[in-house]
């Protein structure tokens, strides 16, 4: 008999321990990436040195989006702290297109001011200047990818996603069981915290719109239940636990409701609508195949889901308000896990490839698609909130480990876990909101 | 672990199969192989040598044990003819425990997508639930849950781990 305190959900995602990259991220295969110029920040305080190196997140932000190039430290000619001194002669002369500048002050025991400025080095003109007082030891490192997601968009047009969170589940041994953890991390490695574990398997994070919330399906107590978690003081409630499965949940766009999957007694898998408030659900589907992995298309109309309904598993659409299912799918024996780009031009995949399971990516309009992994049972398929980068769960060697891809499939990135364990199902945040 | 239901069960059963069973259910005995076998496998590999025709059954230190997991082909929900047998016993010990429940638990191959696998996994369970029904077992005794590939019992990527994980557990709670 198991432990009856079978699993703990650990309150407060900010009282939790922090472990810090808990993720070793390694970039693979880079385009052609633009030479850039971080200068190490200055430093205005009663310590020798600041709380955080915020160059250095800046620099590594960049540098592992896989399109910059920051040239080292040695290389420069000049450490300017403020723009009025930089000499666009000289960076001209180092060779670097765009050159970023600023510094930290501190102005109390824990607030700080972190100010930047970035420059066109051809165009010798500023591109963005940005101060942001009243930043503490804790928020710094947030500050730090702020800066970053700015200048990242002003270089790229892109808005940038360094200051997202990324959801994931991991399993480790423990005795002669296995111990399930839900953890939520900044979308490089750091910051990891586990907010659910249990000696029961968790499946299925999914955030709220306004990055909140996970909902989550878990085994306590030997079956299936539909959790809605609120990060912050980390009360949770239990809004699905009907006779078989209760799994997939998916938010729709405005928060309200989620999209999941429930068996009954007979095992037949549909989808269904669940009004989180009232717990009412209407049913979508009726076929007696398997209907799992609903997802809403980002403007609320259709939902995107997996049935076995011609065979094998592939992606169908049915409106949101019910009606027929159309099929959405044609290419290859196996589709499955079906997740929209946040912009709804692409849709991600599970697609076997002549026997290898991989992620792709359908264009929506002109019905292509494009394998982005290379491994032989790669999973889970989430797009970042920029709709440029897909994250997914790769094998290596017997574990799972977190691969990023740009959803072009030029810049991919592995994400090693320093924790070990077998770390699977990753979901990328929603941009936060301030 | 061994219920108290399980040990009355058991010689429940070995009564049964001494008595009123006979004509509706093949005699298990001898089991085909016992070389090897552990309490709880279902292992049925044949140990006749090629060309040696003597020998003779050893006694089996399991039997009337019923093995407690079947296993299903490749995207198959189908339970092999090998494994019927197992699973009308199964349907026995039910209808004369009227009191008695069962736990079917499903799973599935780590490939593909997990919740389409937490699909595959009920899918099983299911084909044995409407097998043991059909042999009379009310469905009030039977509950079925699916793991899909989140419990597998090989941690392995060859094809011998899948085949170990494509199962279904029969569990009887105390």
């Amino acid at each position: 008999m198991l432990s009856k305190l079978r699993y703990i959900a650990l309150i407060g995602l900010f009282a939790a321990t922090v472990s810090q990259a808990d993720l070793v991220i390694d970039v693979q295969g880079v385009a052609q990436p633009t030479p850039v110029a971080i200068v190490p920040f200055g430093w205005e305080g009663n310590a020798p040195s600041m709380p955080l190196d915020v160059s250095k997140v800046i620099t590594d932000d960049l540098k592992r989006s896989g399109r910059f190039a920051p040239v080292s430290e040695d290389k420069m000619l000049q450490k300017p702290t403020d723009g009025a001194d930089v000499d666009f002669q000289d960076w001209s002369f180092v060779g670097v297109e765009a050159v970023v500048v600023g510094k930290v002050i501190q102005t109390g025991d824990n607030a700080y001011t972190l100010q930047f400025q970035l420059f066109d080095v051809f165009g010798r003109r500023q591109l963005v200047g940005f101060r942001m007082p009243g930043v503490t030891r804790a928020t710094m490192r947030g500050a730090a990818h702020r800066a970053a997601d700015m200048i990242y968009e002003k270089l790229t047009g892109i808005k940038g996603v360094f200051g997202t969170k990324v959801a994931y589940v991991t399993a480790k041994q423990q005795g002669e069981g296995r111990l399930y953890s839900l953890i939520v991390s900044d979308q490089d490695g750091f910051n990891e915290h586990t907010v659910m574990e249990s000696t029961d398997p968790i499946m299925s994070p999914a955030w709220s719109p306004d990055s909140r919330q996970l909902a989550y399906v878990s085994f306590e107590d030997s079956k299936s239940s539909i959790f809605v978690q609120t990060l912050r003081t980390g009360n949770r409630f239990r809004v699905s636990s009907k006779p078989g499965i209760n799994g997939a949940p998916s938010f729709s766009p405005d928060g309200r409701k989620l999209v999941v999957t429930l068996g009954g007694v007979d095992g037949n898998l549909d989808i269904y609508v669940l009004d989180i408030n009232s717990r009412n659900v209407t049913r979508l589907t009726t076929h007696r195949a398997i209907d799992t992995e609903g997802t809403w298309s980002p403007d609320g109309d259709s939902i995107y889901f997996t049935s076995d309904r011609s065979g094998g598993p592939q992606i169908y659409r049915v409106s949101a308000s019910g009606g027929t299912p159309e099929r959405v799918t044609f290419e290859g024996s196996y589709n499955a896990r079906p997740r929209l780009s946040p912009d709804g031009s692409r849709l991600a995949m599970v697609h076997n490839d002549r026997g290898n399971y991989r992620i792709a990516v359908m264009n929506l309009e002109r019905k292509d698609l494009l394998v982005l992994s290379k491994g032989r049972q790669d999973e889970s398929p989430s797009f970042s909130p920029n709709s440029d980068i897909l994250i997914y769960a790769t094998r290596q060697g017997r574990n799972g480990v977190l691969e990023t891809v740009s959803a072009d499939g030029l810049i991919r990135q592995k994400m090693a876990s320093r924790a070990g364990g077998d770390v699977r199902e990753p979901v990328w945040s929603p941009f936060p909101r301030f | 672990m061994m219920s108290h239901f399980k040990l009355f069960a058991l010689a429940a059963i070995s009564i049964l199969l001494m008595s009123c069973a006979q004509d509706t259910i093949p005699d298990p005995e001898p089991v085909e192989t016992t070389y090897g076998g552990d309490a709880d496998g279902a292992s049925t590999d044949g140990v006749s040598g090629d060309a040696y025709g003597g020998g003779e059954y050893l006694d089996d230190p399991t039997a009337g044990e019923l093995a407690m997991v079947i296993y299903f082909e490749f995207d198959s929900s189908e339970v092999r003819a090998q494994d019927q047998d197992l699973v009308a016993r199964h349907a026995m010990q039910l209808g004369n425990n009227l009191g008695a429940r069962v736990r079917l638990e499903g799973h599935a191959d780590e490939r593909g997508s997990r919740e389409y696998n937490i699909g595959l996994g009920e899918r099983r369970a299911q084909a044995v639930r409407q097998m043991l029904m059909i042999q009379g077992v009310s469905p009030d005794q039977i509950s079925t849950v699916s793991f899909g590939e989140e419990r597998p019992v090989a941690f392995g990527s060859s094809e011998s781990d899948y085949a170990q994980n494509r199962r279904v557990e029969f569990t009887y709670p105390n």
